[in-house]
């Protein structure tokens, strides 16, 4: 492999983030991480969408005109959503279950269209999936890390196994919104703390 | 790439159609596994909320005025020993809430099962699970208060979803009136 790949690859995953480090992508980010498994479920959706698409605005770049480029990729976006969307309705009905309202909310993350903006339209089909597959991965990272904390703390159970007596009161605020972001801001702290940024 | 007016026309025509097309035909796909697996859970919950039963329930299936809720009758033998109740309630935080109940001939709830919510994950969604609805298993459609102990009834709410827990109470209590009728319809026949 050679490096610009391995570079495209792991720069979502830490480097640039895109919930840690870019702030991209806060309304699914806070609205569904209630648990690990939806936290995991939305990223790998999320991924499954970023990879589609910066791989056909990568190859239909030299196609599409300047000034409508917004649209057409709005277009697509939301076309492979819908998709997504009625597969899993039809081939994945539990997970459809937990997930189906967020799903249509892919179309606006603008960690989508951010990226086809940015990188994928610059750049060729090889590398605009591995730049999808390592944003894809940092944002599911991201998620899952939320979704479990935001689980521990509020639910007193991981994967929805619980690990408290049915008597203990586990903290409610962490499932609700509020807890969101207060579990975020713990998080991108712990973060930069590591990662060493600023 | 340039535009121009002819240009930005065609690009975007060419990429709308090419969407329409990809998502009618992915629909085409799949809206019979989807309706299908839609129909495979509402079964599955009616069996599950049925016992004892030597007919098709879904067969029996009928109405009894009360709007939108559909009564399925479970027969031993030619006596009925349970019916399923399909009803929904519309009061629900994130929309519709369907389920289905299941009750004995002597009014006794067996539990219900919910088929269809969109309520708030990790929390309004608790009103499916085990902690929650086995409050309403044991009850009685005669004789028992289905309401939330804050309303004077005998069910705690889920905690943070009082909303939710109502909608349930909600649709529950249509099931009840529903079989109440029909029970007594039964009465008058035998």
């Amino acid at each position: 492999m050679s490096s610009k790949t391995w570079n495209n690859l792991t720069r979502g995953v830490v480097r640039e983030n895109p919930v840690f480090v870019m702030m991209l992508g806060m309304c699914p980010t806070l609205g569904v991480t209630t648990s690990l498994q939806n936290g995991l479920g939305m990223g790998l959706a999320t991924m499954f969408v970023l990879m589609m698409s910066n791989m056909v605005i990568s190859l239909v770049k030299n196609l599409i005109p300047n000034m409508v480029r917004i649209p057409c990729y709005i277009v697509m976006i939301a076309s492979f959503v819908t998709i997504i969307n009625l597969l899993m309705e039809a081939y994945l009905p539990a997970l459809h279950e937990q997930l189906g309202i967020y799903i249509p909310l892919i179309v606006v993350n603008c960690i989508i269209l951010g990226r086809a903006e940015a990188f994928a339209s610059k750049n060729n089909i090889w590398y605009s999936l591995m730049d999808a597959i390592g944003m894809g991965l940092g944002f599911t990272l991201a998620l899952a890390l939320l979704g479990g904390v935001r689980e521990i703390f509020g639910a007193g159970s991981l994967f929805g196994v619980p690990f408290l007596s049915q008597d203990a009161y586990p903290i409610l605020l962490f499932i609700m919104p509020p807890g969101a972001f207060l579990a975020l801001a713990g998080l991108i702290m712990v973060f930069n703390k590591i990662v060493g940024a600023k | 790439m340039k535009s121009n007016l002819f240009n930005m026309i065609a690009v975007l025509l060419v990429v709308a159609v090419c969407s329409a097309v990809s998502i009618g035909y992915v629909y085409e796909l799949t809206s019979e596994p989807i309706a299908e697996a839609k129909k495979a859970k509402i079964v599955a919950a009616i069996k599950e909320m049925v016992k004892n039963f030597d007919n098709n329930p879904l067969e029996e299936k009928t109405t009894i005025g009360t709007d939108g809720v559909v009564l399925y009758p479970a027969r031993e033998e030619g006596n009925i020993t349970s019916v399923a109740v399909e009803t929904s309630s519309s009061q629900g935080f994130g929309g519709k809430i369907e389920l289905i109940m299941g009750i004995l001939t002597d009014g006794t709830v067996t539990g219900y099962k919910i088929t269809q919510q969109n309520e708030t994950p990790g929390l309004g969604s608790k009103v499916t699970e085990a902690a929650f609805s086995k409050q309403f298993v044991g009850l009685n459609t005669h004789n028992s208060n289905f309401s939330l102990k804050k309303d004077g009834g005998e069910i705690d709410a889920v905690t943070g979803a009082t909303i939710s827990s109502r909608a349930v109470i909600d649709a529950v209590k249509k099931a009840v009136a529903a079989y109440n009728n029909f029970a007594g319809a039964i009465d008058n026949e035998q």
